[in-house]
């Protein structure tokens, strides 16, 4: 956080200051028991944002504290919603600096200052609730937890955006706008009324009950991503257990995917997409292994049999991926990444727009990443040449946008080329002679009579 | 008890297990029971009844897979606790009868059963019928005390009753779906219990303490306080079936890896799918809990990967027939993949020793029948071993004479090779299966 540019500076210390002069504006016409109910509410803010839950990229983490924020709203309006808001400075959770903590504190006062005065605005009654006050506090409380989630949004994607240089946190911001996220975050709201209506039957003991729920999902939504990550890993050391068998295409799933996901990004697909695409190039050679190695090292022409044997290789690969559910559009990138735009490839022979988007994306990354990579035949080739030969193929053998959409991406972004390999003498024997990827040396097939 | 499952299964036509049965009936004329009684004595208070009813309806529609094959339908069965747990709708006493809640909550079971039933998928019968006899038990001891004038005026008397009854309607369905599985599975019932427990608790809390949030709530809010109520435990259900979706992609994904080595033809087609199968049944049969059982699963699937580092493949795959020097090698290697990942670190230990015979000739003998030295290889190693083994003999043949035959031959190997425990239980699982083929 050090490394902060001064305009991000300039803005967590104004997000501080009004937080500062809002609250302290109005701090002293609380009565012992509004004290009271801001402490409970404060307590259970606390909690919830110390046991928040880290989100996957960048920093950003996901709490329920939601809930006690716009609780205090109803309760005890505008400023007495800022000072819970404020209780995220005895967050317990390690990990953000000084600054960031500064930062989080004035922007969940702010946050819940802005959603008080709204609620307010809206003729929405602050105090005990009773049952007359239903259902018409459900309007202005509704528009009140939509505001504390946009104000919330608009103040952190604007620190995000001052500070992205610094952190590159592109990809958080973009995490952020998740729908899923600020869905979540409404439904989180909504448990802020069910605790300020249950303050007049049971009194403070009402967040006691609200907790429970709100722990269970916070244990979900954990035990998700843990699962996620555990998934991702498994995945990635069974392709590689795929690879190992040729030293020369090891890393080449990996880096297929990384080039998928690139152009993907590059042409705009949406998340889900991409990650899919990311899961299609991991996958997208598992099928050589139904290939017989021999066939596969072979140098020299090949026969009628042995070209059809490694032309099924996508469709083996279908075989084995089919049964996993979520792979959907993947599926079709796998078993057609070998197709043309003019229609010469395989295993179908489909062209141009027949051929499914993500196969003609994983073709592109499929072929640069076998001409930048050694082979037994010759050396990796420079990004400039195996560009150029993209070019030279675009349109007949690739999707043109894409090819452009990839050397865009990687005149900005660069490309990491793998290490060239080096040969302990036992596995000599077991190297691909005539990569089926490569478009500049394609195979040869002896001619039939 | 397993002699009368025996006799059960020798029926050609499908028979449903005992308990489920008897859950039903019960469940049934309970029912019959109720409505009845309503219909004579007439609905009360009319608009929370409607209420009650779509949201239980609702919640069906929306019920969730948890890991596992568990059907739960959370947002059902809060609806239904909390219009069991009533006391006031607004200014208004709550005033319907248990007979009522049963009526209703049945009703929205059915409709919301509906939609699953258009697209084809079967509604789980057990499943509701055990929901809603835990309903009605609560229902049947609350709806008499909600009208006492102590239990509405002290919150705190209503809310250590309302307390205690959702705790005892959410144990009584784990007890129940425990038994049904103990039906379903063959498992143990001490193990189902406890397995059961563990998934079903952060659910089921976040479902009781709902239903009493709902029920106090629409004291000051009236019936407002179920859609206001709906949305968090909605966010709460997404969650839940996100991770459960991950669990089962995962699992997924894992059994078709496991296929490249068949594809490869490293081993024999369905040889991976076999052997875990029958790993899992062994392991429940010696009493293995969920979350061990699942690593044995995965480690049973990936069992052969390692062979995916040789140059050729065995001839027909089988590890049964290869040296103890090659099996050795393609186990580390093996482990060595799967450890890659770093988080399946003691599936990568079962793998790593799947070879190793029960008892090292040259270690000292330790004793009792299925000892487990300080240096034996692990449970899940052993019943590996004995399944690979018997599937490398078996393979796909159905024959119940072959299968016989090879558990035999396993039993003589007992001495050193193969854990006797593991092949008794293997033995019982493969009679098991015979008779079901009968």
């Amino acid at each position: 956080m050090g490394r902060l540019p001064w305009a991000a500076r300039l803005y967590v210390a104004v997000v501080v200051a009004v937080a500062a002069v809002l609250l302290a504006r109005g701090t002293f016409t609380f009565s012992a028991d509004s004290w009271r109910d801001i402490a409970v509410l404060g307590l259970l803010f606390a909690i919830a944002e110390s046991t928040a839950t880290r989100l996957s990229p960048g920093n950003l983490s996901w709490s329920a504290n939601t809930a006690a924020t716009l609780a205090a709203v109803v309760l005890v309006g505008p400023v007495g919603a800022g000072l819970v808001g404020a209780c995220t400075a005895f967050s317990l959770r390690r990990g953000p600096s000084l600054a960031q903590r500064a930062f989080n504190t004035g922007m969940m006062a702010v946050t819940a200052y802005a959603a008080g005065r709204v609620f307010v605005a809206l003729h929405g009654h602050v105090g005990a609730l009773n049952v007359n006050s239903f259902p018409g506090i459900i309007g202005p409380f509704a528009v009140a937890a939509l505001a504390h989630v946009v104000v919330n949004h608009a103040l952190l994607g604007g620190v995000l955006w001052l500070a992205r240089n610094a952190e590159g946190t592109a990809r958080a911001t973009y995490a952020m706008l998740n729908v899923r996220l600020l869905s979540s975050d409404l439904g989180y709201g909504a448990f802020g009324l069910l605790i300020a209506a249950l303050w007049t039957v049971v009194g403070p003991f009402a967040p006691l009950l609200a907790l429970i729920p709100l722990f269970v999902a916070r244990w979900a939504v954990a035990q998700f991503a843990e699962q996620q990550r555990a998934y991702e890993a498994t995945v990635g050391a069974l392709c590689q257990a795929v690879e190992t068998k040729d030293f020369y295409t090891r890393g080449h799933s990996d880096r297929v995917s990384r080039g998928s996901v690139m152009i993907a990004r590059e042409i705009g697909m949406r998340g889900a997409r991409v990650e899919a695409i990311r899961y299609a190039g991991m996958l997208h050679d598992v099928g050589k292994l139904g290939v017989p190695t021999k066939v596969l090292q072979k140098t020299g022409k090949l026969t009628e049999e042995e070209y059809a044997a490694i032309q099924l290789h996508p469709m083996r690969g279908l075989d084995i991926v089919r049964e996993i559910g979520f792979l959907d559009e993947a599926l079709a990138g796998i078993m057609h990444h070998h197709e043309r735009i003019d229609g010469r490839g395989y295993p179908m022979g489909l062209a141009g727009d027949e051929i499914p988007e993500f196969a003609r994306v994983l073709a592109v990354a499929d072929a640069f990443d076998s001409m930048t990579s050694t082979r037994s035949y010759r050396g990796a080739r420079p990004t400039d040449e195996a560009i150029a030969e993209l070019r030279k193929w675009s349109g007949t053998q690739f999707d043109p946008a894409f090819v452009d959409a990839f050397v865009a991406a990687i005149k900005r972004d660069g490309w990491q080329h793998p290490q060239p390999p080096v040969l302990a003498a036992e596995e000599l024997a077991t190297v691909t002679a005539q990569d089926h990827d490569d478009p500049s040396a394609p195979l040869r097939v002896i001619d039939s009579l | 008890m397993t002699e009368r499952r025996h006799e059960l299964r020798r029926y050609p036509w499908p028979v449903r297990d005992s308990g489920q049965l008897l859950l039903m009936m019960a469940a049934l004329v309970w029912v019959v029971a109720s409505v009845a009684q309503t219909a004579a004595a007439g609905l009360q208070g009319v608009s929370s009844a409607i209420a009650f009813g779509l949201l239980i309806a609702f919640g069906e529609v929306l019920r969730l897979n948890l890991p596992g094959d568990r059907e739960s339908a959370p947002i059902g069965f809060a609806g239904a606790l909390a219009y069991a747990l009533l006391i006031q709708v607004g200014a208004n006493l709550a005033q319907h009868s248990a007979a009522q809640v049963v009526t209703v909550t049945t009703i929205g079971m059915i409709v919301g059963a509906l939609p699953h039933l258009a697209v084809g998928r079967p509604a789980r019968v057990s499943g509701m019928a055990s929901r809603l006899l835990c309903v009605a038990c609560v229902a049947y001891i609350f709806r008499p005390l909600a009208g006492d004038a102590a239990v509405v005026r002290d919150w705190g008397l209503a809310f250590s009753l309302m307390t205690s009854l959702a705790i005892v309607a959410l144990l009584l369905e784990v007890v129940l779906t425990a038994l049904l599985r103990v039906d379903e599975q063959r498992a143990r019932f001490r193990v189902a219990l406890v397995d059961e427990l563990r998934v079903q608790l952060p659910l089921g809390a976040a479902v009781g303490a709902s239903a009493l949030l709902i029920a106090f709530a629409a004291e000051v809010m009236g019936l407002a306080a179920l859609v206001v109520f709906t949305a968090p435990l909605l966010v709460t259900q997404v969650a839940f079936r996100r991770y459960a979706g991950i669990r089962a992609t995962y699992l997924q994904t894992v059994r078709a890896l496991a296929k490249v080595t068949e594809i490869g033809g490293y081993v024999e087609p369905g040889h991976s799918e076999r052997v875990s199968r029958l790993a899992v049944a062994i392991g429940r049969e010696l009493g293995i809990h969920e979350p061990q059982l699942l690593e044995l699963e995965y480690a049973a699937l990936m069992h052969d990967i390692g062979q995916l580092s040789l140059h050729d493949p065995i001839t027909g795959g089988a590890t049964i027939f290869v040296s103890p020097q090659d099996a050795k090698r393609i186990a580390e290697l093996g482990a060595e993949v799967i450890q890659q990942a770093q988080v399946l670190g003691s599936v990568a230990e079962i793998v790593r020793r799947q070879n190793e015979p029960y008892r090292d000739a040259d270690a000292p003998a330790q004793g009792r029948l299925g000892g487990e030295g300080p240096a034996g290889p692990p449970l899940s190693s052993r019943i590996i071993k004995t399944a690979n083994a018997f599937d490398d003999l078996v393979g796909s043949s159905l024959e119940p004479g072959r299968a016989a035959a090879a558990v035999q031959q396993l039993r003589l190997d007992t001495a050193r090779e193969y854990d006797p425990g593991t092949v008794e239980a293997l033995s019982r699982v493969v009679n098991r299966r015979s008779v079901m083929q009968l």
